[in-house]
């Protein structure tokens, strides 16, 4: 049976994981290449380096830890953050990432993500969206957020993910805007809203704070991984004791 | 002998992710060669198809370099071969992926889409039910976790090649052995320990 993958999130900027609240409030949390080591011994069955400085000189930064990390972690890697074209995906490949994830790219240039999977193979196309909740008169609601999450487009986060899923991503990675960075829970209902829409699979992520949330994200969101930050970063909790509680709950774990 | 006195070849046929495989390699303390040479591959003492994308453009790549008929020799030898993934795929005869497209027919047998109602592609980790007793497997414990991503499935025709099965939605063949031929559907360089030990016993099998 296919197991439920365990995914700690590294966000870098400039050489240095950083952890913050919505998207904003950073604070420093380690080496990149140190920690992914460390999670990777502690059993993480995927791991996701998100850029989020994104600038040329930090990409370049970013080629570098993606390079000596999968010389020494022997898991899927995949890299995101301010890839713009298909030259900025094929360097994080070429690094040893195993797959990349577009944003704000993708929503300027849907034909990326086509690109890509044609070059590149979809399963190396993960589409990242940053969904954040509308108020509407009949039901609730997702935008998507680009830029890192600073700007709401009023774009319809479900009708986006559906056409992006028919234009080459072979993954979604799906942040709630609203419960990013607040350890209160993951948004299931988005997360069961994209995973029941779309045939590729959906990594839930933004409000992991306990061992509970991890469950509900995938008992009630049905995702198919799910990731998370703070809970890992400042060993709240370890990989091992997550997965020894999600098995134990009858999630089907690799341990 | 020392390690590097002896050859092992990664066949560079313009796709799939070679660095993950050299990386894998260089950690169990190998210094393998990435190569497109037919001559370098064939006087390796162990070589290495790495796999990544559709079956077709492998097939296109590997005919391109003139690598096809080298690959059947490497087996008609029976020489240290492994192949991964897509790697594996191309060893039927055929495969069902876009269209109906002729492989290298080493293993005889049919490459099918995986059964709809899952999702697709089969990506993360998932057991191997090991059905053969081979030393390959020394130190992996049977129904070890493997990464797996994959649409299409081998379905080889003789079942005494088959060395591991795998659910999903369907149980299909993960893993395939014959006399020095090793194939998996997974990736033992992205399945962490356990991985890096089946390359390290498929090294001791091939005498490096």
């Amino acid at each position: 049976m296919l197991t439920k993958r365990i995914i700690p999130c590294l966000d870098v900027t400039a050489g240095r994981v950083v952890k913050g609240t919505s998207f904003t409030n950073l604070r420093d949390a380690g080496d990149p290449v140190e920690q992914a080591a460390f999670y990777y011994q502690e059993g993480a069955d995927e791991l996701v380096f998100l850029d989020i400085g994104a600038t040329p000189e930090a990409r370049d930064t970013m080629v570098e830890v993606v390079r000596k990390v999968s010389k020494q972690v022997f898991v899927p890697l995949c890299v995101g953050g301010g890839l713009r074209s298909i030259s900025d995906m094929r360097r994080m490949l070429l690094a040893g990432a195993d797959k990349v994830s577009i944003n704000t790219a993708a929503v300027h240039k849907p034909e990326l993500l086509k690109e890509g999977a044609a070059i590149f193979g979809r399963q190396c196309m993960v589409l990242a969206v940053d969904a954040k909740r509308i108020r509407g008169k009949d039901k609730a609601g997702w935008e998507v957020c680009t830029h890192g999450g600073r700007r709401p487009t009023g774009i319809d986060a479900l009708e986006w993910i559906k056409q992006a899923v028919e234009m080459g991503a072979g993954e979604i990675l799906l942040t709630s805007w609203d419960a990013d960075g607040h350890q209160a829970g993951y948004d299931n209902e988005l997360n069961r809203a994209v995973s029941e829409m779309v045939n590729v699979p959906v990594i839930a992520s933004g409000g992991a704070g306990t061992l509970e949330h991890l469950y509900e994200a995938l008992a009630v969101g049905k995702a198919d991984a799910v990731l998370a930050a703070s809970i890992f970063h400042y060993r709240e909790y370890s990989i091992k004791q997550v997965k020894e509680y999600l098995a134990g709950r009858g999630i089907p774990i690799r341990s | 002998m020392r390690k590097d006195q002896k050859k092992i070849a990664v066949i560079n046929y313009g796709a799939g992710n070679l660095g993950s495989v050299v990386n894998a390699l260089n950690r169990l303390g190998y210094q393998p060669l990435v190569t497109d040479s037919v001559f370098e591959v064939l006087k390796a003492d162990a070589v290495f198809l790495p796999g990544v994308g559709a079956a077709g453009d492998t097939m296109k790549g590997l005919e391109a370099i003139g690598m096809a008929d080298a690959v059947k020799k490497l087996v008609a030898y029976r020489r240290p071969l492994f192949a991964i993934c897509v790697g594996l795929q191309v060893l039927l005869s055929s495969t069902e992926e876009g269209g109906h497209y002729p492989c290298l027919d080493i293993i005889p047998g049919e490459v099918k889409k995986l059964p709809a109602g899952l999702k697709i592609p089969h990506m993360g980790w998932n057991q191997v039910k090991q059905v053969m007793s081979h030393p390959v497997f020394t130190d992996i414990p049977d129904n070890t976790n493997f990464y797996f991503v994959h649409s299409y499935y081998a379905h080889p025709t003789d079942k005494s090649v088959v060395a591991g099965v795998t659910e999903y939605g369907l149980e299909f063949c993960s893993m395939i052995i014959r006399d020095n031929l090793f194939a998996t559907q997974f990736h033992p360089e992205k399945s962490g320990e356990p991985g890096l030990k089946m390359y390290s016993n498929f090294l001791k099998i091939a005498s490096l």
